[in-house]
């Protein structure tokens, strides 16, 4: 399994050991690739040299005990992080080329490219409609019809037209919680983002909604690469198809989500899993 | 596709307006930072002088042209404001223990609460204008008690908000800690709850004091005025808000020297209290 | 003894409920004369002239609403970007020491602020801002009948300069509290889309708490309409009516301020205690806004999470 692994694994960092070695999907190409990557509260170290590709237009989930970093990892690469001035990162998060974790990126440019969904619904006070056309007039200047067809493109594709198109110009608060998840996904993709992220999309809402966000994530990775983070191993084995298993700062374990499941490589992965501990 | 890129049009204008409104942001700040600077030294410059002078405070107001300091006004502004503060802080306390502890329930405490914040804003002139009313003009004559129940009621609020926040930020698993053991109500709130909030109300009557410390205009019409040294809390009594303010809008010019002697002095007292409160309470925050 | 307690801290605590009360009908009583004589009339009348006894309040009540609207339009943007600083801008260690420095300006005694404009702002003020506003804005046609008239350092435009500088640590109080009760989740979503830091207080955290914000804003309104020493100082104390700003007027507070201990005559002193009922009914008002529109805001803090 370990030199299966290492096979498929065309970058091979030396000081990686083996078993937390980033593993690339034979079927897909990188869309993020993740080098060395510490990350700093203070003076904690809470993420401690993160190896890992995010392969492109699949769902990728993270899971572990609550505290080991997964949150902490998806932050990274949005560079939400930087918001926060006591937060920093060393490393490299590569995306197209480029090292999103330099200063000289525009963190505008890269939030835009990778948009974020978080664990409570968020609709900013205003209208569903403006919700959505919020973040397409960050970049885009439309007139009023295209504007509209990019508000109803953006709905569907988050499934949320049918519940939604007759009250567009109601506050988006007036959404049930799973209704207003979707409404934030669908902000997420209105702006066209190439990465999605997903911070516990689900731990606010009830299973009916939780199913329909599922669903949607399973249809959103035609187009998009999705990293989703959750603490639910169900979850992660239902949606997505590589699952990366943290703890304590460290990725234990990358791989194709069944074969992490049904045969991890790792004993704190199987213990994990099988519920020994956490 | 994708419209997002460094040399969109959009996006260009955006990140302009963005520099330009936190720059003027960080000017709004600047502007407000400049007249707390350009205020205090003019204070320090104006009345330094007379504020290291021993006879500001070993004199009395003097007439027009002669040589003089403010002993008097100072002895009459200390004894009002502790008067004034004597009053205020219990009934403040006890009423806010009242809004925290027993009126969780009830219209009563609720309705005092709304009242208590408008009367903490209402304008300081009205109030001297009601203890004219009730007081001044029904005994026929200003007197220092007349400016101390004025000055009270400028503390009150400010003592009730402050014990409602603190008692209320008292965990109610000391309450609960206290009662298992038997405990009174009544001693529950003397020996556990206050003291827990101790810092807080101190905090507060801090706050009150300074605040009274530099009120002129609810002593216009109750204290009104005094050129002599007097304990007598029944007769006129000076106090140095209303003198600084008689002798700035006077002519004189030794008169001014004296009011901005006795305005940096007030100055900084006040905010020595507030920095002491402050401090104390960061301490125990 | 635990009933004991209980009732004297209720007594106290009606004692605070009565206050209010005591004040309004004192006052109602006070001004009885003049409320008799001269009904709703008195409101709308500019004549003040104490040898013939006859009292209007239009004066002092303009330059009252005046002052405090030359305040607010100057202190708002202001306090809001004062607070758009602090809470999105300054360094962590920076954020105290400013909050604290801006809050400072409230604690400044009244009088220092009317002290300081009469003898160190009013003549900069003539000499050097006055004359280009005149210059400048007199001779616009709709709004230079505001900017007319010979430069006289004191005068409304001052007064309200002052007090513009005195609401500012209230509101950007307010303002920055009601900007930290936005959920962290809320800021970083919009950040999550690219917005700018500006676009995410303008967009989103200001809808967010305009509740709270305008109750700062009428708790600032509050202050500025029943300040006294500050303004008395530098309105100039003209019991004239115009429309120019940088002639001298008069307020509710700094006429009661400058007449009512040398007021002779029951008549006098009744226009007087009423124009001090009149006041007090504004600010309560105001003020009982500003305490609801904030306790909303609370409120829906409160059953969110």
């Amino acid at each position: 399994m370990e030199a299966q692994a290492a096979a498929r694994t065309p970058i091979m960092k030396p000081f990686v050991t083996e078993a937390r070695s980033a593993v690339v999907p034979a079927d897909s190409a990188t869309k993020l690739q993740v080098r060395n990557l510490n990350f700093y509260y203070g003076s904690f170290l809470a993420l401690k040299s993160i190896s890992l590709d995010i392969p492109e237009k699949r769902v990728t989930a993270f899971i572990g005990p609550s505290g080991c970093g997964k949150s902490t990892l998806l932050r990274t690469f949005n560079r939400m992080y930087s918001l926060y001035p006591e937060q920093r990162a060393e490393g490299e998060v590569i995306m197209d080329g480029e090292n999103l974790l330099t200063s000289k990126q525009d963190v505008s440019l890269i939030r835009a490219k990778i948009g974020m969904v978080f664990q409570k619904p968020t609709p900013f006070p205003m209208s569903i409609y403006d919700n959505i056309a919020f973040g397409v007039r960050l970049f885009e200047r439309l007139g009023k019809r295209d504007m509209d067809e990019r508000v109803e493109w953006a709905l569907t594709r988050a499934a949320l037209w049918n519940e939604a198109k007759d009250k567009l110009q109601q506050s988006g608060n007036s959404l049930s919680g799973g209704q207003q998840q979707r409404l934030c996904i669908a902000r997420g993709i209105a702006i066209k983002p190439e990465v999605l992220l997903l911070d516990e999309p689900c731990s606010a809402l009830d299973p009916i909604s939780t199913g329909k966000v599922e669903e949607l994530i399973h249809e959103l990775k035609r187009d998009y690469t999705v990293v989703i983070v959750t603490h639910n191993m169900q979850q992660a084995a239902r949606v997505s198809d590589y699952t990366a298993y943290m703890y304590l700062g460290e990725l234990i374990e990358f791989d194709v989500t069944d074969t992490l499941f049904i045969k991890p490589s790792r004993k704190e992965t199987e213990d994990y899993i099988t519920g020994r501990f956490g | 596709m994708s419209a997002i890129s460094p040399d969109n049009s959009v996006y260009v204008s955006r990140r302009r307006r963005n520099v330009v409104m936190l720059s003027v942001s960080s000017l709004a700040l600047a502007f407000g930072l400049f007249w707390l600077i350009w205020i205090l030294s003019t204070l320090l410059y104006e009345g330094g002088n007379a504020l290291v002078r021993l006879s500001l405070y070993t004199q009395m107001t003097p007439p027009p042209g002669a040589d003089g300091g403010l002993a008097n006004a100072i002895l009459g502004s200390l004894m009002m404001a502790a008067i004034g503060t004597l009053i205020g802080t219990p009934t403040g306390i006890l009423a806010g223990t009242y809004l925290a502890e027993y009126g969780r329930q009830g219209w009563l405490a609720s309705a005092t609460r709304f009242i208590n914040d408008v009367l903490l804003s209402a304008p300081s002139i009205v109030i001297g204008l009601f203890v004219y009313t009730i007081y001044v003009a029904q005994v026929g004559h200003f007197s220092g008690w007349a400016g101390s129940i004025a000055l009270a009621l400028l503390v009150i609020p400010v003592v009730v908000r402050t014990t409602d926040d603190m008692l209320k930020l008292v965990p109610n698993s000391l309450r609960e800690a206290a009662a298992a053991l038997g405990c009174p109500t009544w001693r529950m709130i003397m020996f556990v709850t206050y003291r827990a909030a101790r810092t807080g109300i101190v905090t507060g009557v801090l706050l009150a004091v300074a605040r009274i410390s530099g009120e002129t205009a609810p002593l216009l019409f109750t204290s009104l005025n005094n050129q002599f040294w007097s304990l007598n809390m029944n007769a006129p009594m000076a106090n140095l808000p209303v003198v600084i303010f008689q002798f700035a809008m006077s002519p004189y010019d030794d008169w001014h020297r004296l009011a901005w002697g006795g305005a940096a002095l007030i100055t900084l007292a006040v905010l020595a209290l507030n920095i002491l409160a402050r401090v104390l309470f960061g301490k125990n925050a | 003894m635990d009933f004991a307690f209980e009732s004297v801290t209720r007594v106290f605590a009606i004692v605070v409920f009565g206050i209010l009360i005591a004040i309004l009908v004192s006052l109602v009583i006070g001004s009885a004369l003049s409320l008799e004589k001269y009904g709703l009339r008195f409101i709308w009348e500019s004549d003040w002239d104490p040898v013939k006894e006859n009292f209007g309040a239009l004066v002092p009540i303009y330059g009252t609403l005046m002052t405090s609207m030359i305040a607010m339009v100057i202190g708002i943007p202001v306090s809001f970007g004062i607070a758009l600083f602090l809470t999105e801008l300054s360094p962590a260690w920076l954020r105290r020491p400013l909050g604290t420095a801006i809050e400072l300006l409230a604690a400044i005694p009244s009088i220092i602020y009317g002290m300081w404009g009469l003898f160190v702002f009013a003549p900069l003020f003539q000499s050097h801002v006055q004359p280009l506003l005149i210059d400048g804005l007199g001779s616009l046609p709709a709004v230079g009948g505001l900017f007319e008239g010979p430069p006289f350092g004191i005068g409304m435009m001052t007064a309200g300069l002052i007090l513009s500088i005195m609401v500012i640590p209230f509101i950007s109080a307010v303002m920055r509290d009601v900007f930290e009760l936005v959920p962290p989740m809320m800021k970083e979503s919009a950040y999550g889309l690219g917005a700018t830091t500006w676009e995410v207080v303008w967009k989103v955290v200001l809808p967010y708490t305009k509740v709270g914000v305008v109750g700062g804003i009428m708790l600032g309104l509050g202050r500025a309409l029943g300040e006294t020493m500050a303004v008395t100082f530098v309105i100039g104390n003209a019991h004239r009516l115009s429309a120019s700003l940088m002639a001298p007027g008069n307020s509710i507070a700094s006429a009661l301020a400058n007449e009512f201990t040398e007021a002779v005559g029951d008549l006098y002193y009744s226009a007087l205690i009423e124009l001090g009922l009149i006041l007090f009914v504004i600010t309560t008002i105001v003020l009982a806004i500003s305490k609801f529109l904030l306790m909303r805001l609370s409120l829906r803090e409160g059953t969110r999470t």
